[in-house]
């Protein structure tokens, strides 16, 4: 099992923060375009996914598969964003993203307050964290799953 | 240090209430040197609020694990319930609604802010604990929801109770990034 990578998107779309671990295969564009490229699908899959159900929702949009990864989203109602990739191994993993955003975006972001909350998080601090705790996830490996 | 929350398990943190009542004595003494108009010093704690607010938000998500509200009478009740536990120690009870229903209060028999202070006959016009109406509007404003947010009633001006009125204006709708087609 294996993590590919990890994107903190804010309300309005900005790219917060991005990380990667284990990705073999890169977009073929600018970061800031493979930003608003995924920022964009997210937007739209919220919509369509709420416009699409037939029964009343609670929690929206979890995740999606292909043959070869997983994509995980979480999102507080304040509109922060935990977008993780795994492999497909990795099962609901809404609790973990949970924690990224309460131990470690909240604790080393919000409670920071020479980090701005709508910009692109430069706290080294913040950075060590989360790598730090996504590599102690169970299913995190750098053998490629 | 008696009426403090112990919401949240162990991970909540306890601190004395009164040093948190008298930094805000001491802040709202120095805006009081600085503005000397009360207007000016009611404008300061509103924006100090909203700011302290907005952030403040996002720690109160990460530890109550409270879901999306979905009619304003959900929010009064997370607002009163779980948020002024948390922070403040009291629950507030909430009367008062509109027929509409977006309005209500918020009556505080006691008001943590306030326990050691006396307003001076010169001070008429200060709103003293103005700082939680920001905290309330910024806050609301980062889940959506732009509210109007006022002190009614105030036992440092000789009301029986504090009533803080909430007044929902609308719901802020999520936009495309610009650039975004």
């Amino acid at each position: 099992m294996t993590v590919h990578n990890l994107y903190l998107f804010d309300r309005n779309g900005v790219c917060l923060h991005y990380s990667e671990w284990n990705r073999k295969k890169q977009a073929g564009i600018s970061k800031e375009e493979e930003f608003k490229l995924m920022y964009g699908m997210l937007f739209s899959i919220r919509s369509f996914v709420s416009k699409m159900s037939p029964v009343d929702m609670k929690d929206g949009f979890l995740s999606f598969q292909t043959s070869k990864y997983k994509l995980h989203y979480y999102e507080t109602p304040s509109g922060l964003k935990v977008v993780m990739n795994t492999d497909l191994g990795v099962g609901n993993i809404q609790e973990i993203l949970h924690q990224i955003y309460s131990y470690i975006y909240v604790e080393y972001v919000v409670k920071n307050p020479l980090c701005g909350l709508n910009e692109s998080i430069q706290s080294e601090l913040f950075r060590n964290k989360l790598d730090s705790f996504v590599r102690s996830l169970p299913f995190f490996s750098a053998r490629a799953g | 240090m008696a009426r403090q929350s112990s919401r949240g398990g162990s991970e909540s943190k306890k601190m004395s209430s009164e040093l948190f009542t008298l930094t805000y004595g001491a802040l709202v003494t120095q805006l009081c040197k600085d503005y000397e108009n009360d207007e000016d010093v009611n404008k300061q704690l509103d924006k100090m609020g909203y700011n302290i607010g907005v952030r403040l938000v996002e720690d109160f998500l990460a530890r109550s694990n409270v879901g999306r509200c979905h009619d304003f009478r959900e929010t009064a009740d997370v607002i009163a319930k779980v948020a002024f536990k948390m922070y403040l120690g009291i629950t507030p009870s909430i009367t008062n609604w509109s027929p509409a229903g977006d309005e209500f209060s918020l009556i505080l028999e006691n008001n943590p802010l306030v326990d050691f202070v006396e307003l001076p006959d010169n001070h008429s016009s200060l709103i003293y604990s103005n700082l939680l109406c920001g905290v309330l509007r910024g806050a609301l404003e980062m889940v959506q929801m732009a509210v109007d947010v006022r002190f009614l009633l105030d036992t440092l001006k000789g009301d029986g109770v504090t009533e803080i009125r909430m007044k929902f204006i609308r719901r802020i709708e999520d936009n495309l990034p610009v650039g975004e087609e």
